[in-house]
C-alpha cells in the first residue's frame, strides 16, 4: 500500500491545537455567567466604586520572609471599605509580570499597583507605566529618577538598617565569643547596608567584634543557608543574622546548633524559642495605610499630592523591633531602647564621617551620610570589622 | 577552628547532606533495573518533604511523618506506573509531567504548614566523645541516613543473589526472556517503579524534617532530579549510588565553608563544584566502549 | 500510531485529543470542587484569560514563544535518539553571548547590524553548549541527559558569576545586571500587537527544524541514524558529524530563545535569563512528539494555560500552585491518550459475515480501513 501524505502535518496535532482553544470557549458559554471582559477603568472612580489596588509578589505569600511581610501589609487594608485590594504570588520577573500587571488593570480595574519585588523596575514596569499613563505603580525599592522616569511611577522603601543597627547592638551584648554571622543573599547595596549597620550597632558596644559575611549567591537557597549556617556555628561564631527571602531555615538551624539569632523580614520568635533576640520587621501596613489615605483624598503622583521617592524609617513607623527574646540581658535593652530613642527623635547616625571600609579606604569622607544620602543607595562596600568580599 | 573547619565542614556536609540523594538514587536505580526510567523523582520527592512534614506537625511523630511520606510517594509512583504501562506512552515525558503535577500537588496542599513548626527527626550524637562542640555537631547523624546506608549494600546483594533480583534484571536487561520464563514483567515493573517512589518520598522526608528541617516551596534544591543522573553516574550499581550520593552531599557544603574561612571569590562557581566536579569524574571514566556498561538492556525502549 | 486513510481513523485523530483536554479539564474541575472552589467560575476564568479577548490570546503568544524555540533544543537532538535536556543552560549561554556582542558593538554598526550580531552569538554560543554534550556523548561516551543537565547548573552559575561580576554595571544597584544593550538595537513588536519578534523567529525556526529533519537528506541521515546506530554506520553515514551537527543546532535554537529574552525583554543580562522555560520546554517537545510544527501549537496550548495562571489567584483566591497542578493534569491525560489509538472500537472498521465471503476473490483495495486486531 502506498504512503500517501498530502498534508505533511499530523493531522492530529493541528486537530488538539485548534480544538485546545474552542474546548475552552464551548464548556465556557454554557451557561457560566462568567465575569465579563472588562472595561479599563483606569480614569477616576465614583463614590461607589471601591478603588482597587493590586499587589504583586515574587515569591509566595507565606515565606515567612519579604514576601509575607508585604502580604501582611495588604492584610491591613482589608478593613477599608472603600477599597478592593487584589493580589498575585509567584510572579517571576519576566513578561509574566508584565502580563499580570495588564491583567490587574484590564481586568479587576485596578488603577494603583505595588509591584514589590526590586527586578520589576526595570524594564518591567517602566514599560507598563508608558501604557497606561492613568494607573499609579508604586515600586518597593526602586530608584525614581525625575525627568527620566514616568510621572505615573513612585517608589518607597524603609531605612531597615536602623532596626539591624540596634539588632546589632543586642547580637553585642549577647555574644560571648566576639565574632557575629551575616547571611546574605547577593552583594547588594540593600543587604550590604544591613551587614554595615549590624555591624557598626555592634561595634559600638564591643570595638572589637566582627561580623563574617557569607553570601549564598541567591535568594532562596534553604541547603546552602543551612551549610551557611553550620559552618558559621563551626566558626564559633554565636549570633547570626541573615537578609534572604525566607530566614526560616536560618533560624531554625541557629537554634538546633544552639546559638543565637536575630530576625528578619517577619517576625520568626516562635522558630527559635530559645536563642531568638530580636528582629528588624517591616511594618508595610504603615506604608500602605498612609497611601490609601493619600489617595482616597484625591492625590496622585501625576498631580504631584504623592511624592515620587517615599523612603522612612523607626521614627516614620516604616520598620519595627521584634520583641526582645528571653536571652537578652536587661543592660542590653537598656542600650538598645536608648538607641531606638534617638532614631525615633531621629538625632541617630548611623554613617559617619571617617568610616573605613574592611580594606582600610575611607568610603565616608568629610560628612557624615545621613539616610537619605543617596551614596547609601549605591552601596558597595563592606564596613571595618566585617569579613568577606564584595565582589564575586 | 581556621582551616581545619573546611574538611570539617564537608566531612559534616557528608552526613547531613548526602541522605536525600542516597534515598532518590537507590530508589531511582530500582526502577531503572527493571527497564523504566522515572524522571518525576523531583515532584515525588516534594510530595514526602511536604507530607511527612506535614503528618509530622498534625501527629507529633516525625517517624509516621516519615512513613506517609513514603505512602505518598507511593501514590505518585502507582500514578507513573499505570500511565509508563499503556503501550506507545513516552516514559520521560510522563516523568516530566510528574515532576510539574507532583510539585503542583506539594505546592498546594502544603501552604498551611509553612508557618507551623513540626517535630524533627532524633538526632544520634555519635561525637560525644569530642569536647569540641564544632566535631558534635559534625558528627550528629540521623538514624534515617544510617538506614539508607544500610539498604544500599542490601541491593547490591539483592540484585545479585536473590531469586526476586534476578528476576528484575531479567525483566530490565532481557524482558522478551523474563516473559518465556513465566515472569509477568509488567507486575515486576509495577512493583519496581511504586518501590522506587515509596524510596524517593523518604527522600523527600528527611529534607523537610532534619536537613535543612523546614518546610517551604524551594526545599528542594534539584536533588530529584540529580538524583536521576546519579544513578547512571554510578552504573546503576546500588553500592556506587551510595558513593555518589556522598560525594554530592559533601560538595554541597564547598562553597559556605570556604567563603566561612575567607576565601569569597568565585562563590557561584564553588556553589556549582558539585556539578563541575561530577562532569569532570564522568569525562575521565567513561569511554564511548563502555558507555553504558551495566546498563539495563530494556532501558529507553518502553 | 493514528490511521489517517479512512474517515473513521480521522474523526479517531479529532476526538481523542479534544477528549482528553475535555478530559484534563473534567479532572481538575473535580479537583477544584474539592478544595472549595466552584469548578465552573474555574473555567470561565481559565477561557478569559486565555483565550477569551484578543489581549488574552497576545498573552499566551507572548508565553509560547521562547517555549517554541527552546522546546527544539529538545525535540532535534530526540530524532537521533538522544534526550538532551540542557534547554535551560543553551537559553542562558545564549543570551550572555547576545549581550556580550551588542555591548561591544554598541552603537557603531546600526541596528539591524547590531541584531544580526546578537542573533548571531546567541546561535553560535548557544550551539557550541550543546555541542560539547553532543562531543562528549561521540568521543568520551558521557550520557547526554546527565551532561546537558549538569551543563544547565554550570551555565547558571557562570551567568550569575559574570554578572555578578566581570559584566556588571555598577548602576544595576540591587540586581546585579550587565550594562544595558542600547534601546535602539532592541527587538521590537509586531506592528499592532504587544508581541515581541521573538514569535516570528520561534515559527521561522520550526518550520526551518521542520523543513530540516524531513524533507533534507541530513535529516534523513539523522532519523536512521537515530534508529539503529550500527545500520547507520554500516550504511556509511558519519554518526559523529551528524550528533555534533545536530546538537549544535538544537543548541543554537536554545540559544536564540536567550537572545530574545535579551533583546525583546530584559535589554540585558541578570538572573531573569534563567527563567525556568528549560521543563516546560521539554514537555512541549515530548507532547508534540518532537515534530516542530506541532511543537507550535503545543507551544500556544501551554502558553494558554500559564496565562491563566493569574486569575485563578486574584478572582477565586486559588494559591499560584494551582495552576502547576492544571498543567500536570493536562499533561498526564494527554500523555496517556496517546495509548488510545487503534482500542477504541468505534474508531475501528467492523467486519460482517458478508465481508469474508468476498474475501478470496478481493484485494486490499476493495475494503476500506485497516486490517482490525
Amino acid at each position: 500500500m502506498s504512503i500517501n501524505k498530502p498534508f505533511p502535518l499530523k493531522r492530529r496535532q493541528v486537530i488538539r491545537g485548534i480544538l485546545a482553544t474552542t474546548a475552552f470557549g464551548a464548556t465556557t458559554k454554557f451557561g457560566t455567567g462568567c465575569t465579563p471582559a472588562s472595561q479599563s477603568q483606569a480614569s477616576s472612580n465614583t463614590e461607589d466604586k471601591p478603588i482597587v489596588m493590586g499587589f504583586i509578589y515574587v515569591g509566595p505569600k507565606d515565606d515567612f520572609g519579604y514576601n509575607q511581610a508585604h502580604a501582611e501589609g495588604k492584610q491591613g487594608l482589608a478593613k477599608l471599605t472603600w477599597l478592593k485590594s487584589v493580589e498575585e504570588a509567584n510572579v517571576p520577573e519576566t513578561t509574566a509580570v508584565e502580563e499580570t500587571m495588564r491583567n490587574m488593570i484590564e481586568e479587576e480595574g485596578a488603577t494603583v499597583l505595588f509591584p514589590t519585588s526590586f527586578g520589576y523596575f526595570d524594564p518591567h514596569i517602566l514599560k507598563i507605566a508608558q501604557e497606561y499613563p492613568e494607573v499609579q505603580f508604586f515600586h518597593c525599592g526602586g530608584l525614581y529618577q525625575e525627568g527620566k522616569h514616568p510621572k505615573n511611577v513612585g517608589s518607597y522603601f524603609g531605612y531597615i538598617d536602623e532596626a539591624q543597627y540596634v539588632a546589632g547592638i543586642v547580637a553585642a551584648h549577647t555574644s560571648k565569643t566576639g565574632k557575629l554571622g551575616f547571611i546574605g543573599a547577593k552583594p547588594i547595596p540593600q543587604v550590604l547596608r544591613n551587614i554595615n549597620s549590624f555591624n557598626l550597632g555592634a561595634r559600638s558596644v564591643n570595638p572589637k567584634i566582627t561580623t563574617q559575611a557569607i553570601f549564598t549567591g541567591d535568594w532562596a537557597l534553604p541547603v546552602k543557608e543551612a551549610e551557611a549556617a553550620n559552618s558559621m556555628a563551626d566558626q564559633d561564631i554565636d549570633v547570626i543574622t541573615c537578609h534572604v527571602d525566607s530566614p526560616k531555615v536560618v533560624m531554625e538551624t541557629a537554634e538546633r546548633r544552639g546559638i543565637f539569632c536575630s530576625g528578619y523580614h517577619a517576625n520568626q520568635a516562635q522558630l527559635a524559642p530559645r536563642g531568638y533576640l530580636t528582629g528588624a520587621e517591616w511594618n508595610w501596613v504603615q506604608v500602605y495605610s498612609s497611601y490609601a489615605e493619600m489617595i482616597r483624598a484625591g492625590k496622585t503622583l501625576m498631580n504631584g499630592g504623592i511624592p515620587h521617592l517615599v523612603r522612612g524609617g523607626l521614627k516614620d513607623g516604616f520598620l519595627k523591633m521584634s520583641s526582645y527574646g528571653e536571652a537578652v540581658s536587661a543592660e542590653a535593652k537598656k542600650d538598645a531602647d536608648a538607641v531606638k530613642e534617638k532614631f525615633m527623635a531621629g538625632n541617630m547616625t548611623i554613617y559617619r564621617a571617617g568610616l573605613k571600609d574592611n580594606t582600610g579606604k575611607i568610603v565616608v569622607p568629610s560628612k557624615d551620610f545621613t539616610q537619605t544620602a543617596i551614596e547609601l543607595e549605591k552601596m558597595n562596600w563592606l564596613a571595618e570589622g566585617v569579613i568577606g568580599r564584595v565582589a564575586s | 577552628m581556621g582551616w581545619w573547619g573546611v574538611p570539617l565542614a564537608i566531612a559534616a556536609g557528608t552526613l547531613r547532606g548526602s541522605a536525600p540523594f542516597l534515598f532518590v538514587s537507590l530508589g531511582e536505580c530500582l526502577t531503572e533495573k527493571s527497564g523504566k526510567i522515572n524522571l518525576g523523582l523531583e515532584g515525588t520527592l516534594l510530595t514526602g518533604a511536604m507530607s511527612a512534614y506535614a503528618i509530622s506537625y498534625l501527629t507529633n511523630s516525625p517517624w509516621l511523618g516519615v512513613l506517609v511520606a513514603g505512602c505518598a510517594g507511593m501514590l505518585l509512583g502507582i500514578i507513573h506506573a499505570w500511565l509508563c504501562q499503556q503501550p506507545k506512552v513516552n516514559d520521560v515525558a510522563v516523568g516530566i509531567a510528574m515532576i510539574i503535577f507532583g510539585s503542583g500537588i506539594a505546592f498546594f496542599f502544603g501552604k498551611p504548614f509553612i508557618q507551623p513548626i513540626a517535630p524533627q527527626l532524633p538526632a544520634i550524637a555519635l561525637g560525644g566523645w569530642s569536647s569540641s562542640p564544632q566535631i558534635q555537631s559534625a558528627l550528629k547523624i540521623c538514624p534515617l541516613f544510617l538506614i539508607g546506608v544500610a539498604i544500599a549494600p542490601l541491593m547490591q546483594w539483592f540484585f545479585a543473589s536473590t531469586r526476586w533480583g534476578l528476576y528484575i534484571r531479567a525483566v530490565g536487561d532481557a524482558p522478551e526472556a523474563a516473559k518465556a520464563m513465566g515472569i509477568s514483567t509488567s507486575r515486576v515493573r509495577w512493583l519496581c517503579i511504586v518501590a522506587g517512589s515509596f524510596l524517593a518520598g523518604i527522600g523527600g522526608a528527611y529534607l523537610s524534617l532534619y536537613y535543612p528541617g523546614s518546610w517551604t516551596e524551594r526545599i528542594s534544591s534539584g536533588q530529584g532530579l540529580m538524583a536521576v543522573a546519579l544513578v547512571i553516574f554510578a552504573r546503576w550499581q546500588p553500592m556506587q549510588c551510595l558513593y555518589a550520593a556522598l560525594l554530592f552531599g559533601g560538595a554541597q557544603a564547598i562553597g559556605p565553608a570556604l567563603q566561612s574561612v575567607g576565601i569569597d571569590s568565585y562563590y557561584y562557581l564553588f556553589n556549582a563544584s558539585p556539578y563541575i566536579l561530577t562532569l569532570l569524574i564522568m569525562i575521565l571514566t567513561c569511554s564511548p566502549k563502555r558507555t553504558l556498561t551495566g546498563a539495563p538492556g530494556a532501558l529507553g525502549k518502553s | 500510531m493514528p490511521n489517517t486513510y479512512t474517515w473513521r481513523g480521522k474523526l479517531e485523530a479529532v476526538c481523542i485529543p479534544l477528549a482528553a483536554i475535555l478530559f484534563s479539564l473534567l479532572l481538575f474541575g473535580v479537583f477544584c470542587a474539592a478544595v472549595g472552589a466552584n469548578p465552573i467560575a474555574v473555567y470561565g476564568a481559565i477561557y478569559q484569560a486565555a483565550f477569551g479577548r484578543w489581549q488574552s490570546f497576545q498573552n499566551a503568544l507572548i508565553r509560547a514563544a521562547p517555549l517554541m524555540l527552546s522546546s527544539l533544543c529538545t525535540a532535534l537532538p530526540a530524532r537521533l535518539g538522544l534526550v538532551i535536556i540542557g534547554n535551560e543552560g543553551a537559553i542562558v549561554v545564549g543570551g550572555l553571548g547576545a549581550v556580550a556582542i551588542a555591548l561591544a558593538l554598541s552603537t557603531n554598526v546600526p541596528p539591524l547590524g547590531s541584531q544580526v550580531a546578537m542573533a548571531v552569538a546567541g546561535i553560535v554560543c548557544g550551539g557550541v553548549w550543546i555541542g560539547i554534550v553532543g562531543a562528549l556523548r561521540h568521543y568520551r561516551g558521557v550520557n547526554e541527559t546527565i551532561s546537558s543537565l549538569l551543563m544547565n547548573y554550570i551555565a547558571i552559575a557562570l551567568l550569575n558569576h559574570l554578572v555578578g561580576g566581570p559584566m556588571r554595571d555598577p548602576s544595576s544597584l540591587n540586581k546585579p545586571s550587565s550594562y544595558p544593550i542600547p534601546d535602539v538595537n532592541m527587538l521590537g513588536d509586531l506592528p499592532g500587537t504587544r508581541i515581541h519578534f521573538g514569535l516570528i523567529y520561534g515559527l521561522i525556526a520550526c518550520a526551518i527544524a521542520y523543513f530540516l529533519i524531513q524533507r533534507t537528506t541530513f535529516g534523513m541521515a539523522a532519523r536512521i541514524a537515530g534508529g539503529n546506530v550500527r545500520a547507520a554506520k554500516l550504511a556509511g553515514l558519519p554518526v559523529g558529524k551528524l550528533t555534533l551537527a545536530i546538537c549544535f543546532l538544537a543548541g543554537s535554537c536554545a540559544g536564540l530563545a536567550g537572545m530574545v529574552e535579551v533583546a525583546a525583554v530584559h535589554g540585558r543580562a541578570n538572573e531573569s535569563l534563567n527563567a525556568n522555560y528549560g521543563y516546560s520546554s521539554i514537555l512541549v517537545a515530548f507532547i508534540a512528539r518532537n515534530n516542530p510544527l506541532a511543537a507550535i501549537l503545543v507551544a500556544i496550548l501551554l502558553g494558554g494555560i500559564l496565562t491563566s495562571g493569574g486569575i485563578l489567584q486574584r478572582r477565586l483566591e486559588l494559591p499560584d500552585a494551582t495552576i502547576l497542578v492544571f498543567q500536570g493534569i493536562v499533561f498526564l491525560v494527554v500523555l496517556f491518550s496517546e495509548s488510545l489509538y487503534g482500542k477504541l472500537g468505534v474508531f475501528q472498521e467492523k467486519f460482517d459475515g458478508n465481508d469474508r465471503i468476498g474475501l478470496v476473490g478481493s484485494t486490499a483495495s476493495d475494503r476500506s480501513g485497516n486490517v482490525a486486531g
